[in-house]
């Protein structure tokens, strides 16, 4: 079936551009297409017509990279709970729908043009902790560790974020809790991660704190999230930022008594 | 230029140990006076960069992305091989190095492939040591599953996102090394030359993706790690902006491409649902496992899948290769499913698929055992197709995968340009003519974490206290007017089709005349019809906006511009290559039963093509294989 729909985009030259609406038709789309084909077309007819196509960043198309992201009617990633924009298919809209597509609102993501966002800041989350330090050739035998199988779901649950942004762009605050989360708790759980447990955890949340918004429990970016993380995750994260907290405490009260922290 | 392979002396298992022995090294106070470049952060490129930061040299790291997480290496489903033996099945680094070599239809090096296989175990170490959320067994152990062309569990998995998983790694690695200062990292910055000076490699040009501002580095080396080149059918699994850029430019500077002409077809990928399509998907070669692939005995049968009789279908694996059934390896598979969609006997609304049908095992085993072993898989399929497999077969058609061929490089992983060196998927190594399934994430890590760091300093070694050629010299400044002359005569052509019209063109030329199966009177055919639309491409392409700010659609016109001139070189190495072997299937050769026919005594040879200029024809230069631990047979899978 094909529909024929009205799109309301988001135009932003440049960082520096205020950036508005412009209205488009796009008429006979196939409903077996994905929202991103649905875009190439309208861009092939923009550059058609001597217009610029619209900018959006996308890359693996099969839901897995991250790349693509924005918000469609308000809902980042568009209306398909645990989907991406790449793997939205236009049969989940309606003949003569309008549509509007904005960037990710965030402080922490500045537009670079039209779609495309600077989210660079979640890099910075990840070289602030997101890691265990494990240099080349220092590994020992792979079986040597035993990880419970409980322990390896889980932290692979967490391990499955795409750092597309969504959870930030869906928040009220703007804040980044549960990708730095999904992050911390990855590690944190395994028995590989315990040696950085505390100095992780109190790195990467400085450093979110330091670019996004506070967390205040609206749970948006577990509704929105493409790969649904958990925001028990959030509260595993907290739990080990506290601790930390205590335990350097606890390592200034035995220094002084002459003990070792442990 | 006589290509040497500098393969070291020695029985086979004890050449990577000798050779390191006697390979020149920088010492440790030494490495920071060393700048290496290395463009891609996939599996190869971020590991290798990561490791080399770790070892104490100035790395500069560029990808395109906006984050270097996010490279296509991302994308892989089902695992990576180790030959740990962790399942007692009799696994060993020599069964590994054998079926790869098999595998590769006898058109890879022994010593490399070897190699791969003896570091595939470290592999595995490192990564857990990485907090990699590999698969794991109750009792806390890691699991293991089987992959095509073995019969050894050998194969390491986390759910159907391994690939994401040791991403993420080689990510998390490279991400503190920038942090600790010893990797510059370039994102959304993509290679557009390298520049070679006194026939050694001195550094790159780059264009930064969002200000559009050129510029050049220099460095002691080169890194290139930068994938595969089967966007050139424009349809393939890979991520929309895979390209052939840095490696075709390199290529364009001195650098021989090897094999161009080894593509894998994989087989069990969603069919193409109409003109707009822009990717492909691929389903997990696991699914063949309990799948069973047919297509109806009827020609233009339109009738529902459910609606044809068990006694009017062909389950045409099953009929052709009873041995080994729905299992056969990628090619063959791809082969036979083409042949049924070619005679008419395709299946879906377009005809342009056959069926993988799942009720015979959904009967036997119930359906919750199959949610369990593929209920991602299924859900993918549902989400863009809009049909359920759980009760609708799923239709499947082979799609381009992945691309064994790549840059010529020696045991050290080094180009014929001096100090350019080359990993990963961008290398023509380590797959011969087809690559069996779970080996790319290996011998990307194997490249990025193990040899390149060892062997980088057998060539460093020899430069200590040089200074990389200054970026005021002028082979730079000439390297950057002509990008910027690139750049300026797409933003004025000023014609009438888009980039991707043009790329959508050349991709069908290359998947009908030169895909599955080729001849000499279609290869030639394709050569015209490519050449004829890269001269209609630079009259008629249209670029809009500027130079000066991000402008997708000038990326992808210089994107385009090399595929093209790839596109004819594929095509005249597959030419040239009179034989069929693995994923180069030339229809000339093939025995009575329809199978591939190599010749052995004609061309177990590498093709290396050294760049001729301009509309000539390449140059061919041939590094023969010796087999002395492989014993040479025909495949068959009856």
């Amino acid at each position: 079936m094909n529909l024929n729909l009205t799109l309301k985009v988001w135009r932003q030259k440049g960082p520096a551009d205020g950036g508005h609406f412009e209205t488009y038709a796009a008429p006979n789309i196939n409903d077996d297409m994905s929202f991103l084909e649905m875009l190439d077309v309208v861009n092939e007819e923009l550059i058609a017509q001597g217009k610029e196509p619209i900018a959006f960043d996308h890359d693996c198309r099969e839901g897995i990279c991250g790349s693509c992201g924005f918000v469609i009617n308000g809902r980042p990633h568009g209306p398909m709970k645990a989907t991406t924009v790449c793997q939205l298919h236009m049969r989940n809209f309606h003949d003569g729908d309008a549509i509007t597509i904005e960037p990710w609102r965030a402080a922490a993501f500045p537009v670079i043009k039209d779609l495309v966002v600077d989210r660079s800041t979640f890099d910075r989350i990840i070289g602030a902790g997101g890691f265990i330090s494990a240099p080349t050739g220092a590994a020992s035998d792979a079986n040597l560790t035993l990880v419970p199988k409980a322990t390896a779901d889980l932290a692979f649950d967490a391990a499955a974020c795409i750092g597309c942004g969504a959870c930030v762009a869906g928040c009220p605050n703007g804040a980044a809790q549960l990708f730095t989360s999904a992050k911390v708790a990855h590690l944190n759980l395994l028995p590989q991660g315990q040696p950085e447990r505390w100095s992780r955890v109190t790195s990467m949340v400085n450093t979110m704190e330091a670019y996004f918004g506070s967390c205040t429990n609206f749970r948006e970016c577990e509704a929105v999230c493409p790969k649904e993380i958990s925001i028990d995750f959030i509260a595993k994260m907290n739990r080990d930022f506290l601790q930390a907290k205590f335990r350097d405490r606890r390592k200034l009260v035995n220094a002084e008594a002459g003990e070792d922290a442990g | 230029m006589e290509l040497d392979a500098h393969i070291p002396p020695g029985p086979i298992a004890d050449k990577w140990d000798n050779h390191r022995f006697e390979m020149k090294l920088v010492a440790p106070q030494n490495r920071r006076k060393f700048d290496i470049i290395v463009v891609g952060t996939g599996l190869a490129g971020g590991s290798a960069a990561a490791t080399l930061g770790e070892m104490g040299y100035n790395v500069k790291s560029f990808c395109f992305q906006d984050s270097p997480r996010r490279a296509h290496s991302i994308a892989a489903q089902g695992g990576i091989n180790a030959a740990k033996n962790y399942k007692n099945d009799g696994d060993s680094v020599h069964r590994l190095f054998y079926d790869t070599i098999k595998g590769g239809d006898y058109r890879s090096r022994e010593a490399n492939v070897y190699r791969l296989a003896q570091i595939s175990t470290q592999i595995i170490d490192q990564c857990v040591a990485q907090g990699v959320p590999f698969a794991r067994e109750y009792g806390g152990l890691l699991d293991n599953r089987s992959f095509g062309g073995a019969q050894v569990s050998r194969t390491f998995y986390a759910r159907g996102q391994t690939g994401q998983q040791l991403e993420l790694g080689a990510y998390q690695a490279l991400s503190r090394q920038i942090e600790l200062g010893t990797v510059e990292m370039h994102p959304r910055t993509e290679m557009l030359d390298l520049v070679v000076s006194n026939g050694r490699a001195a550094g790159i040009v780059v264009r930064d993706l969002v200000t559009g501002e050129i510029s050049s580095h220099s460095a002691h080396a080169v890194v290139l790690a930068t994938g595969g080149y089967t966007n050139a059918f424009f349809l393939s699994t890979g991520a929309k902006g895979c390209n052939v850029t840095a490696i075709w430019r390199a290529h364009k500077k001195g650098a021989y491409f090897a094999n161009p002409c080894y593509t894998q077809i994989h087989p069990t990928c969603i069919p193409v649902s109409g003109d707009y399509q822009s990717k492909l998907t691929l389903m997990s070669e696991s699914l063949r496992n309990d799948g069973r692939v047919w297509a109806s005995k009827t020609k233009g049968d339109r009738r529902k899948a459910n609606e044809v009789p068990e006694g009017e279908r062909d389950y045409f694996l099953e009929r052709r290769y009873p041995a080994f059934g729905n299992l056969v390896p990628r090619d063959v598979a791809s082969r036979a499913a083409k042949a049924v969609v070619d005679e008419g006997y395709g299946v879906g609304d377009l005809g342009n698929g056959v069926y993988l049908d799942f009720a015979d095992a959904i009967h036997r085993l119930g359906r919750t055992t199959i949610e369990q072993r593929y209920g991602n898989l299924f859900d993918m399929y549902a989400k863009i197709t809009g049909e359920d497999p759980y009760t609708v077969p799923m239709r499947i058609y082979p799609a381009p995968h992945y691309t064994m061929g790549g840059l010529w490089v020696d045991y050290n992983l080094m180009s014929n340009v001096p100090g350019l060196f080359v990993v990963g998927e961008a290398n023509f190594s380590d797959h011969g003519a087809n690559r069996l399934g779970a080996s790319a994430l290996m011998q990307g890590l194997a490249d990025g974490y193990f040899v390149l760091p060892a062997t980088i300093t057998g060539d460093l070694a020899g430069q200590l206290n040089t200074q990389p050629l200054p970026t005021t010299d002028p082979c730079f400044q000439q390297a950057e007017a002509a990008v910027k002359e690139q750049i300026n005569t797409f933003l004025t052509i000023n014609g009438s089709r888009t980039p991707d019209w043009f790329h959508r063109k050349l991709g069908r030329t290359l998947w009908e005349l030169c895909g599955m199966a080729r001849n000499a009177a279609g290869l030639q055919q394709a050569r015209k019809e490519i050449g004829a639309l890269r001269e209609e491409f630079w009259q008629d392409v249209r670029v809009l906006g500027e130079g000066e700010s991000l402008n997708q659609s000038l990326e992808k016109a210089g994107r385009v511009a090399d595929f093209f001139e790839l596109g004819e070189l594929i095509c005249q190495d597959a030419l040239a290559r009179e034989e069929s072997c693995g994923g180069h299937f030339r229809e000339e050769h093939q025995t009575p039963e329809g199978e591939a026919l190599r010749d052995d005594v004609n061309f177990a040879y590498v093709a290396a093509w050294e760049y001729a200029g301009k509309g000539e024809l390449a140059k061919l230069h041939k590094e023969d294989l010796e087999f002395e631990y492989v014993h040479l047979a025909q495949r068959s899978y009856k």
